[in-house]
């Protein structure tokens, strides 16, 4: 008790731009009223649902906003109208979102049973009830077409991004424009490619290793944009360093830079997988569909989640949309499953 | 940073002679290599740039050759007998035109929902939340096409085809909003709006990347001048960031036009140029191909490759042009 003096004499440091608890209470009060006269609206006009209700709500916000620019200066009149508007621009975009994955997890949970991630359709028609069949050949046909795409593109997405980043040749800007032009090519465009190609030249059939192909061709612009953007996160005095004690440039590459961002290399592989793990088009067109489980994936039409989701969808009943929607729900949690691996490897050194 | 250096002391040289000594960089043999592997390698774009280009006109050059320019103006898509060419007909008109159409009401309705959403992330959003927005944002940019398009045909299609009812009614005296007949659904209007979500992400992301660089210390001379948060946006962030959001609408005009399974789901495929945008009437090149592939016969898949190729060089056309955009504002690097 020997610093009595202090709490009289200690000046509190104001916050002047924090909230306070009147501008809280004010928009709190602001939504409420926005909220009654949405509930108004709605029970007069021909607007119905919580998605009627949405659209009152933001009607009576923008109207309200405008109504507040009689009482308030018109610079803070205008700033509170922006505000309601861009908010009410992002809480709508979500909305969509939401609906998406409530729809997937609800009217997919259906289509489980105990045998739905074992067995494949080969004896049960997609009519059928829903404690029959699976979609194991879905499962690990996607797996296999997955691993071998990445097989083929992750080496040449890194190797293009070495040479962006580490050997910054003549045509460094060239590459990372057309990566940046193929990350734009339709995903049918490169069925058609490998179907003109691998399907008609080489395999002469439907093929897995045809799908994994045109993934790997969908995949490699994400690879390279996001193992680009890691190398040159590496400190230039670590290469500095390595070319001081006599290493090559092959040598500082592979053995300073590349092992220094391994975890980003490997988020930037399992973010081209996620991007790819769900096209429709060019498997349509490549690896086809089947129904029994294979892992040829040389020669022959090949089972894979999203043909899964498009062919069962297409057979119409309930039963069958019921299981396009549990297919729809495993291949989300297979991107959600990639997606968090990516972010938890890539976390420790992201460079934003 | 080049790692052998060569120095040649050269042999006249003496005392009464200095000749200077050549240093020259050189890399090693095995960088020479290196170097060349890497070079070679990162060629693959291009490559295979060339190649689906090469390929698909090799595989439609006999449709370009029997149609010449009605392949892409005519509106007829007829394999004929499929053993005589001569019954067969071709031409991408209508799906052209619905390609267009869809995407350009995915980018009216999706921009602006971008450009607010990128304002909301930047300045708006307190950080904490950012972090978790922004990976929710590349989480729904990966959800694939498919999903999209189940849940338009089986979630969206009720609300769409009352929204498209309401507009018919009370803007129905408006060319673009005119039906023929009362039907509703599957109309380029719904498959436009599904569109819509899909690009969101993508425009969104650019837009942000943008915003985020605008210059700090000028928005907080419009705060100091006592400028709302607004008046900062107004007139400092979206001046500076209006070619990147341009070029971001542009990368999700280039996805819209390209995009197929989803607007397979969702749209009615019909032949006919069709500017009624809530009538059941529509098309798109991609959904096209998905749609006759299956019992295509040889003559009809060239005819398809010869679309494919079309559809490609409209997309490499609108990434070129977005690319350049972007890259004005950024600069050099990134």
């Amino acid at each position: 008790m020997t610093t009595t003096f202090v709490p009289d004499t200690l000046v509190k440091p104001g916050r002047p731009w924090r909230r306070t608890h009147r501008s809280t209470l004010a928009t709190l009060g602001f939504m409420a009223v926005a909220g009654l006269s949405s509930t108004g609206i709605v029970a007069v006009t021909g607007l119905a649902g919580p998605l009627g209700w949405y659209v009152g709500f933001v009607f009576s916000l923008a109207v309200l906003g405008f109504l507040g620019s009689f009482f308030r200066d018109r610079v803070v009149a205008v700033d509170l109208f922006a505000t309601v508007l861009i908010c009410t621009a992002f809480m709508t975009v979500l909305i969509p979102w939401v609906s998406i994955f409530y729809s997937v997890i609800k009217r997919g949970a259906p289509a489980f049973y105990k045998g739905y991630l074992t067995t494949d359709m080969l004896i049960t028609s997609s009519g059928e009830a829903l404690n029959l069949g699976g979609l194991s050949h879905a499962i690990v046909g996607t797996l296999l077409m997955l691993t071998i795409a990445s097989l083929i593109c992750i080496p040449l997405g890194i190797i293009a991004a070495i040479y962006i980043v580490e050997i910054k040749g003549r045509f460094a800007g060239v590459v990372r424009f057309l990566t940046q032009a193929m990350s734009g090519v339709p995903s049918i465009v490169a069925g058609l490619f490998i179907y003109a190609t691998l399907v008609i030249l080489v395999f002469h059939s439907f093929s897995g290793i045809a799908g994994a192909c045109a993934l790997a061709i969908l995949m490699l612009p994400t690879v390279t944009r996001t193992a680009e953007e890691v190398l040159k996160l590496v400190p230039d005095h670590l290469r500095a360093a390595s070319y001081a004690l006599g290493a090559s440039q092959a040598q500082t590459t592979f053995r300073v830079v590349l092992p220094s961002v391994r975890s980003g290399l490997i988020t930037a592989s399992v973010l081209g997988l996620a991007r790819v793990a769900g096209e429709t088009a060019p498997l349509l067109l490549t690896s086809g569909y089947f129904i029994k489980l294979t892992t040829n994936v040389r020669e022959g039409a090949i089972g894979s989640l999203p043909t899964y989701i498009f062919s069962t969808l297409g057979a119409g009943t309930t039963e069958a949309v019921t299981r396009a929607w549990g297919g729809a729900c495993v291949l989300l949690i297979l991107i959600l499953i990639l997606f968090i691996g990516a972010r938890s490897l890539g976390g420790r050194n992201k460079g934003r | 940073m080049p790692t052998q250096l060569v120095s040649d002391a050269s042999p006249d040289a003496s005392p009464d002679n200095p000749v200077g000594r050549v240093i020259a960089t050189e890399y090693g043999p095995s960088d020479k290599v290196f170097r060349g592997v890497i070079t070679s390698g990162a060629m693959v774009s291009l490559v295979v740039l060339t190649l689906i280009a090469g390929f698909l006109l090799f595989r439609g050059l006999e449709i370009f050759r029997d149609f010449g320019f009605g392949f892409i103006t005519n509106v007829v898509w007829d394999p004929g007998d499929g053993i005589d060419k001569a019954t067969a007909s071709f031409g991408i008109g209508a799906m052209l035109v619905g390609s267009v159409v869809t995407a350009v009401i995915a980018l009216v309705v999706a921009t602006p929902f971008a450009m607010g959403t990128a304002l909301f992330l930047e300045f708006y959003c307190p950080s904490w939340l950012r972090i978790f927005l922004t990976s929710v944002l590349d989480l729904v940019a990966a959800i694939p096409s498919v999903i999209y398009g189940i849940w338009g045909y089986a979630v969206f299609m009720k609300y769409g085809t009352s929204w498209g009812r309401s507009i018919n009614e009370y803007l129905g005296w408006f060319p673009l909003f005119n039906v023929p007949a009362p039907i509703f659904e599957r109309s380029p209007f719904i498959a436009g709006m599904v569109l819509a979500l899909m690009i969101v992400p993508i425009t969104t992301s650019v837009a942000r990347a943008v915003y985020s660089q605008a210059p700090r210390d000028q928005i907080d001379a419009v705060y100091a001048l006592g400028g709302s948060r607004w008046s900062g946006i107004r007139h400092i962030v979206l001046p500076f960031g209006r070619s990147g959001l341009i070029g971001g609408a542009m990368l999700g005009l280039g996805r819209a036009l390209g995009e197929t399974v989803a607007v397979y789901l969702v749209l009615n495929l019909v032949f006919r140029i069709n500017f009624e945008i809530l009538a059941s009437v529509g098309g798109n090149v991609a959904s096209l191909i998905a749609n006759k592939f299956g019992e295509a016969g040889e003559y009809e898949l060239k005819a398809l490759m010869a679309s494919g190729l079309v559809l490609f060089l409209v997309t490499l056309l609108v990434n070129f042009a977005a690319t350049a955009i972007v890259g004005r504002t950024r600069g050099t690097e990134s």
